[in-house]
């Protein structure tokens, strides 16, 4: 696919860090403001859906893209499945147990297992939409040539 | 608190994302991983099948234990019902997998659908094991996902337009589904199956009720494909490859559609007369219409997706005739019997309509057409599809000893103790019109001269896929000792139990 | 009363959508805002008179919050609509390369 004019491609260089800094802000302060996993997820996907729109890619460099989203997906899934399994294991031994200590109110280190259930569940939903994106652009490559 | 209870839903679900990830590395991984899964799924569901009777175990996710006997987390339910659903949803599964061994290597892309199989199989576990409402709707969209997902696996013209047409309408019963949800959300106040009960039992503004009464039904029985919300079962069921024909027919819209309805309108509101005449009269109209439409069709596969509408029919119609009964207060007896002919025959309806479908997708691996006036004489190449679906056949219709003639007589035995002659009489008479259509499909497929010639070799079909066959009519033989008193009581008598009484349910779970 | 009624009216627009729209594309969009509507509603159920945004602040910690349960649905229905509406762009997609046009009126291969 082609690229953007030169305008659109150095606007991107710039703002794209930004975007991709505040999706990890967003996850990470999952559990004292709003947003979590999800949102902060879509965010980060949204930075390297931009970089990619502008700047143009050819089919080779987007299918070797794609097999890396894909697994970065599923492991990140596999990790918190386990994660709520691990529940079984400690205290009062029921499946998706919040068995970290709880810390203070209003920190960032606190509320147990929640902010680590945030960072993977935005690794996961960051790969998937930037995978949903890929496998559509590669449909229309491969077969408008 | 069994630890075993959400494995149902764990199992699966690592099953499928590990199949993605290993599936590319390593060759035949995928198959013999799903296989895997569904048998070790098969295994725990009749150890739960056979040892819960008539208790309910409640497993409470994250250790939230209630306030003043008021739930305030999500709670999984097991008791007889379940188990039931829980044993038809695992068995049909492994048998599909493995009919699909050989099936599915005539397509591309295997990983996506053992994986998207696997996720179909953890939707609708879920839907059975959940006690709370909106766990409920969340499993039935991955589930739903998914089925659009494996519907159009092979992307012909047929498929994408079939699996488009089922998109729009399942959506829309999700978004009715969802609108139910947020209105018994504003008055209940909690979205717990057996609270909402004890909350309406206090007194409730009868309108209301019946506007949340009929958007959940709406909702369903889009997803269950009653009559008049039956148009996107035909194409999907028709265009999916077959190993997912028998799921979605055999097993999904039983799942996330009857499962539901039975259960909502038993155990989460009270009964009233006009709502069990409603309910009765769909489930009259399902079967007469179904079985109609079905008389002339020529395509195999769309011939047995409309006979799914009529069976599905005979269930809605005895449950329907169970909450009459009930409602008026009267027959208490007499209704457990109509109660325990619907959902013996949902347990032979998910086994005889699998086998017809794997039958199907066997005759179309063979030939490679659907239209019965393109076959003949298939009975003397394929020897074991032809018996399998000989027994298949005579079981839908209702002929001794297979197992839809017991159901089918304790629905009919029970209309008539009710004085509903009316009902019973429409019951015999599509009981025959499905005889003679079964006929036909026995007659042009497998006991005409042929006329294709000698153009192509027809051999018997490679051995995963008769495994699936015969197992499936073995099975068919045994389910009609269901009707014997010491196995009844084991199996049946417990479901019944549990969606009879109405206060059990909810004082039990509330209680613990 | 008036938020519910508009919640209805948004609804009443996407159904118009579905119905009798002729291409492929507008009826998906008219379903998003279908489903869009739904979530309003959600939103606008929790609500409790004089009630604030449900976020704890540590130095202020007992006030009367607005009910935060049917945000949380709402939030889980809004990434279950994303999946629904993706995978309806891809069959969208796929159809266009099968049968050359996105007229609903043309894509009638399967009758009776």
């Amino acid at each position: 696919m082609k690229g953007m004019t030169l305008i659109v491609k150095k606007t991107t260089q710039l703002l794209a860090g930004l975007i991709f800094l505040y999706g990890i802000y967003v996850v990470i302060h999952g559990h004292l403001t709003p947003g979590g996993g999800f949102a902060g997820g879509v965010l980060i996907a949204g930075s390297f859906i931009l970089l990619i729109l502008a700047n143009g890619s050819d089919f080779m460099k987007l299918t070797k893209e794609e097999t890396g989203s894909t697994l970065y997906e599923n492991l990140a899934i596999l990790v918190a499945v386990f994660l709520a399994l691990s529940g079984l294991l400690f205290g009062a031994k029921t499946f998706f147990l919040n068995w970290l200590p709880k810390g203070t109110l209003g920190e960032i280190v606190s509320a147990g297992m929640i902010p680590l259930y945030n960072i993977f569940i935005g690794i996961e939903v960051a790969a998937s939409i930037l995978s949903i994106f890929l496998a559509l652009v590669i449909f229309k490559e491969e077969t408008s040539e | 608190m069994n630890p075993l209870i959400p494995l149902f839903i764990v199992i699966p679900l690592a099953g499928a994302f590990l199949i993605m990830i290993l599936g590319s590395f390593i060759r035949n991984l995928n198959k013999y991983l799903a296989s895997l899964v569904l048998l070790f799924l098969v295994s725990v569901s009749f150890y739960f099948l056979f040892t819960t009777g008539s208790k309910i175990s409640v497993y409470k996710v994250g250790g939230w234990e209630a306030i003043n006997n008021v739930p305030i987390g999500i709670y999984m339910v097991l008791d007889g019902f379940t188990a039931i659903v829980l044993c038809i949803i695992n068995l049909i599964g492994f048998l599909s997998v493995f009919y699909s061994i050989s099936y599915i290597s005539r397509y591309t892309a295997e990983n996506n659908f053992y994986a998207l199989f696997c996720l179909m199989i953890a939707g609708m576990n879920g839907v059975v094991l959940s006690g709370d409402m909106f766990n409920i709707f969340v499993f039935i969209e991955i589930s739903a996902i998914s089925s659009y997902a494996l519907v159009a696996f092979g992307v012909e013209k047929n498929e994408l337009e079939a699996t488009f047409k089922y998109q729009v309408l399942g959506g829309l019963a999700s978004f009715l589904i969802l609108i139910g949800i947020a209105f018994l959300y504003w008055k209940a106040k909690t979205l717990n199956i057996a609270d909402i009960k004890t909350v309406f039992s206090t007194g409730y503004d009868r309108n209301y009720y019946l506007l949340v009464e009929i958007l959940l039904l709406s909702g369903f029985g889009l997803k269950a494909a009653i009559i008049p919300f039956h148009a996107w079962l035909p194409d999907a069921h028709s265009s999916a490859p077959s190993p997912i024909s028998a799921m979605l027919s055999g097993v999904l819209i039983k799942a996330v559609g009857i499962y539901v309805i039975i259960r909502l309108f038993f155990n989460m509101f009270a009964i009233s007369e006009s709502m069990a005449i409603l309910i009765t009269t769909l489930g009259a109209l399902s079967m007469v219409i179904g079985v109609f439409l079905a008389i002339g069709q020529w395509d195999l596969k769309r011939l047995l997706a409309y006979h799914s509408i009529s069976q599905m029919g005979y269930v809605v119609l005895s449950v329907g005739i169970g909450m009459i009964l009930i409602s008026r207060g009267s027959r208490n007896e007499l209704a457990a019997l109509a109660i325990a002919g619907g959902v013996f025959h949902l347990i032979n309806h998910a086994a005889f309509k699998g086998l017809l479908f794997l039958n199907a997708g066997a005759i179309e691996y063979a030939i490679g057409t659907r239209n019965l006036q393109e076959m003949g004489g298939l009975s003397k190449s394929m020897p074991a599809t032809s018996a399998t679906s000989l027994v298949a056949s005579l079981s839908i219709s209702g002929i001794p000893p297979f197992n839809g003639f017991f159901s089918k007589l304790i629905i009919i035995v029970a209309a008539i103790m009710a004085k509903f002659y009316f009902l019973a009489l429409l019951a015999v008479i599509v009981s025959i019109i499905t005889l003679a259509s079964f006929m036909k499909f026995q007659r042009y497929a497998f006991f005409n001269k042929t006329d294709t010639g000698n153009k192509i070799k027809i051999r018997e079909v490679p051995f995963p896929m008769l495994f699936s066959m015969i197992v499936l009519s073995i099975v068919c033989l045994l389910l009609s000792i269901l009707v014997l008193p010491e196995i009844r009581e084991l199996i049946l008598t417990p479901a019944t139990d549990i969606l009879m009484d109405p206060s059990k349910y909810s004082s039990t779970i509330t209680g613990i | 009363m008036i938020p519910y009624l508009l919640c209805f009216i948004l609804f009443l627009t996407g159904l118009y959508g579905v119905i009798t729209r002729r291409n492929l594309v507008k009826i998906a969009i008219s379903l998003s805002i279908m489903e869009f509507s739904i979530f309003l509603l959600f939103a606008l159920i929790g609500y409790v008179e004089g009630g604030v945004a449900p976020i704890v602040d540590p130095a202020d910690p007992v006030k009367t919050y607005v009910d935060p349960l049917p945000q949380a649905m709402v939030l889980t229905a809004i990434v279950i609509g994303l999946a629904t509406t993706a995978m309806l762009m891809a069959v969208i997609i796929r159809i266009y390369r099968k049968y050359g046009t996105f007229d609903i009126r043309e894509i009638k291969n399967l009758r009776g």
